[in-house]
């Protein structure tokens, strides 16, 4: 990941979130909530299941639409962080080749059905974690924690992850590129050079951390912080969070895709 | 009228590592005056502003501010009345927004919400920023997060404005604009700074730090052309002072070329 | 190796959330009575450093390829454990939010793999007996090193196990190992020697923060005795829980340990001991040997196994699944337009 481009993509994400729409709008612990009902009710399929996956998709796209979340950046990244999760899974068309379902002549072994499932499922759950982030904001989401019983520290300390990340990312570059333009291939890049670099970073962000501390202290800082945002519950997130928690649990339970299947194919197969 | 006083007396400081910082400093500075503390770098002048919010205490000497002298016990109200604004707006700036940075200060005097948010929306409005008030900081011009660094601090109500550096890094138009700011505020202010320009058009009195001490106090007109004070200082004139480049010789305050 | 959604039931995923969860709670208690409040704003900047060095390359001498830090057991070393872990959980935490590297589902199962190991264990118990109270370079290096790949070994197998009880792999468990461990060893080992070399930076510059680091903490004290203690009995009980919805629903989670003992086979099903021997051999061999397989059991075990295939396998199954694909496409593009005529 070449650090320039992805302290650009931090910045997409960051304004994508900050778009104005009536999902934006919601409270951001319903949209918590329901990113969590729907990771687990994906997750919690067996490993063979396909067709019960599908309608799970009118989620991420009823919100892409309405949310205004361009498709083509979310896909980029679904895939830039899909090598983990597909590699593990590519063994199972190896390991598993029973044959469970008989399209006519092609016969499909339940390795590579467990594997599509997969693949599907991890569309989903990451789908559905970017687009939490993109319709709610970091910010907003570290509240929604802290209202839900995180503890307190740790929400401030994402806070300050976060306030800090473009800082200091951006100090990280710039000692990147004057290392680069000092250094040639495996001349300079190495492992002592990093030592270096690394230790002055921290050296100056624990400077920095110190005169942040003296900033509070200098405005009353005592030890506890205090964020003042008022958060509103109002007809509309309880509708958003029962209307979609119901509709995932429902798909969950019942067969959608048989059903629409048989509708269309008059109950035959 | 006793509060608003700044009063420091024979204050003497070492850092950790013994090297010594201050010794032997006293001034006296009362309500609304504007004083600027100049000095090269490493003179101490950053050493002594955080003195005056009590961030550091002195190994000698004492420091009054209004009525209180500084101890720990009257920390508390003292951080009330001096404002203290750094040189990076960056360190500054650590909430989520502008509007809760803006807020820290109150809300940690423990005021209740409504003052809380008047007090921001007012502060806002004085450094000309209150449309940035849902921006994240790292949102903001360099000038922006000066302007609101300010903000920070005058939502506490303070008396006195003690400022490190205000006009660094900042383009002309900014730096402007910064100025005309700090020239409208009543509340004592107390500039540390290598802007000299600056001083002449909002410090009527200047205070010469030099290797820990103090070398002049006086009126700033006079001490900008006490031109072997300021050599011995490692300063210069103010540019504005010194021969136009245009129509005269440039010549550097001693005459000789400066070495670093 | 941060772990994904897709590769995880709901049970582990709890199961390792509830873990996790505790932990974080404690860690944040014990830094706000035991650090000064200093800590607070100052953990959280670091966890942003560590971002940003982790995006800085460096190479790898003999192979030319670039690495990166990981930063876990730099972070023990530098901050403590409590501190450590907290800023590795919400370094993971910004990560999953913001990168979609790990699922949320699994970020409980990250967080513990990739902060429990490296601060709870690998540091108290390798760094700090290796390095001692007065460390030299050499010690540094070697008890950077040790530790590193001990925390990163661990972890490994802790998503080995977490991925294979949840079942959705075909994976097992000592090809599993094969795959990760030893990659693990060499990444291990490279992080090992990056952590040292930036540990000797800062202990050069500025060894009181080491010192800092080692003395914040109870060192060989009742506290780390009693994290440990705890941790092993959780575990236990995570182990045993996990084990009776093993036992309890045994399709989908195969687990070598268990079927190579052979008692599930005799107790839950009336096959031969010919189709029992045979599943042992499969479930232990790397490619399951055909030679071996009664057909008629096979399909037995199929149906009892794999319930939910039912709709796949028909037809209406597979018109249906294209169905609903088309018609969420469709609710889709019709929303969008409708969003685009109403700005």
């Amino acid at each position: 990941m070449k650090i320039g481009s992805s302290l650009f993509d931090l910045g997409r994400l960051d304004r994508i979130s900050n778009q104005e729409t009536a999902i934006h709008g919601l409270d951001p612990r319903v949209k918590v909530l329901v990113t969590l009902v729907f990771i687990v009710a994906v997750v919690s399929f067996g490993k063979h299941e396909v067709s019960g996956l599908m309608p799970f998709f009118i989620y991420p796209a009823v919100l892409i639409a309405l949310a205004d979340i361009p498709l083509g950046y979310l896909f980029r990244k679904i895939l830039i962080v899909s090598p983990f999760a597909l590699m593990i899974g590519l063994f199972n068309p190896f390991l598993d080749r029973e044959i469970i379902i008989n399209l006519g002549p092609v016969a499909i072994s339940g390795g590579w059905v467990s594997y599509i499932s997969i693949m599907l499922r991890f569309a989903l759950t990451v789908g559905a974690a970017l687009i939490l982030i993109a319709c709610t904001g970091f910010n907003a989401i570290c509240h929604a924690l802290e209202r839900m019983g995180a503890p307190r520290v740790f929400v401030v300390q994402l806070l300050f992850v976060y306030r800090y990340l473009f800082v200091l990312t951006e100090e990280a570059s710039r000692m990147v590129r004057a290392r680069a333009l000092r250094s040639f291939p495996g001349k300079g890049t190495g492992m002592r050079v990093f030592g270096y670099l690394v230790g002055h970073l921290l050296l100056r962000t624990l400077d920095r951390a110190q005169r942040i501390h003296l900033a509070m202290l200098s405005r009353g800082f005592d030890g506890e912080i205090r964020i003042l945002r008022p958060m509103r519950f109002g007809i509309r997130d309880l509708a958003f969070l029962f209307g979609w928690s119901g509709l995932i649990v429902a798909m969950r339970l019942y067969d959608v895709t048989g059903l629409l299947g048989n509708l269309v194919t008059g109950g035959a197969g | 009228m006793t509060h608003h006083i700044v009063e420091v007396k024979e204050v003497e400081y070492s850092y950790p590592d013994t090297t010594p910082a201050l010794n032997d400093i006293s001034f006296r500075i009362v309500h609304g005056e504007s004083v600027a503390i100049v000095g090269a770098n490493g003179a101490g002048k950053s050493t002594l502003l955080l003195h005056l919010n009590g961030y550091l205490a002195p190994a000698k000497g004492e420091i009054r501010i209004g009525d209180f002298p500084l101890t720990k016990e009257t920390l508390h109200s003292v951080r009330r009345t001096v404002g203290m604004v750094f040189q990076d707006p960056d360190d500054q700036l650590f909430m989520p927004t502008v509007f809760d940075d803006v807020a820290f200060g109150p809300l940690n005097l423990g005021l209740p919400t409504e003052e809380v948010s008047r007090r921001v929306e007012e502060a806002l409005s004085t450094v000309g920023a209150l449309h940035l008030k849902g921006r994240p900081p790292y949102k903001l011009s360099r000038g922006e997060k000066k302007a609101v660094a300010i903000a920070t601090v005058l939502s506490m109500s303070p008396d006195i404005l003690v400022m490190d550096e205000p006009t660094s890094d900042l383009d002309p138009r900014a730096r402007r604009k910064l100025i005309d700011l700090l020239k409208g505020f009543e509340h004592t202010k107390i500039i540390a700074t290598h802007d000299l320009d600056m001083v002449l058009d909002l410090c009527e009195r200047t205070i010469v730090i030099s290797e820990g001490r103090v070398t002049a106090d006086g009126p700033t007109n006079l001490i900008f052309q006490d031109e072997g004070l300021l050599a011995r200082s490692r300063l210069e004139k103010p540019l504005r002072m010194q021969g136009c480049p245009v129509c005269g010789p440039t010549q550097s305050s001693s005459g000789v070329k400066a070495t670093t | 190796m941060h772990m994904a959604d897709a590769l995880l039931s709901p049970a582990v995923g709890a199961t390792m959330w509830a873990a996790t969860g505790g932990l974080i709670a404690y860690s944040s208690r014990k830094v706000k009575e035991e650090l000064d409040e200093r800590k607070i704003p100052l953990m959280g900047v670091v966890g942003a450093f560590v971002f940003a060095a982790q995006m800085i390359n460096f190479t790898i001498p003999g192979t030319g390829s670039s690495g990166h830090l990981g930063g876990g057991m730099m972070l023990a070393i530098l901050l403590g454990p409590y501190a450590a872990f907290l800023t590795i959980a919400s370094v993971l935490t910004v990560q999953a939010l913001f990168f979609a590297d790990g699922g949320l589902l699994a970020l409980g199962a990250n967080i513990f793999n990739l902060g429990l190991f490296p601060c709870f264990f690998a540091y108290p118990l390798i760094y700090k007996k290796i390095s001692g109270k007065g460390p030299s370079k050499g010690r540094i290096v070697t008890g950077a090193v040790a530790a590193a790949v001990v925390g990163l070994q661990l972890g490994a197998l802790g998503v080995v196990l977490e991925t294979l009880v949840s079942g959705i792999t075909e994976l097992r468990f000592i090809p599993f190992l094969v795959l990760m461990q030893p990659i693990h060893l060499a990444i291990g080992v490279v992080e090992g020697l990056v952590t040292a070399a930036v540990v000797v930076f800062v202990w050069r510059a500025r060894p009181e923060i080491l010192e800092m680091a080692r003395s914040n903490r109870p060192i060989g004290n009742l506290s780390i005795r009693k994290v440990l203690v705890g941790l092993v009995a959780a575990a236990a009980l995570t182990g045993g829980a996990l084990s009776w919805l093993a036992s309890s629903h045994p399709d989908g989670l195969e687990w070598s340990l268990f079927r190579a003992s052979g008692k599930e086979e005799l107790q839950t099903s009336d096959q031969g001991i010919h189709a029992s021997l045979g599943q042992v051999q499969e479930k232990t061999a790397l490619l399951p040997d055909y030679g071996f397989k009664k057909p008629n059991a096979s399909i037995e075990e199929q149906e009892e196994r794999w319930p939910a295939v039912d709709s796949g396998t028909s037809v209406a199954g597979l018109v249906g699944g294209a169905l609903t694909l088309a018609l969420t496409v469709l609710i889709g593009l019709v929303l969008k337009k409708r969003r685009g005529l109403s700005k």
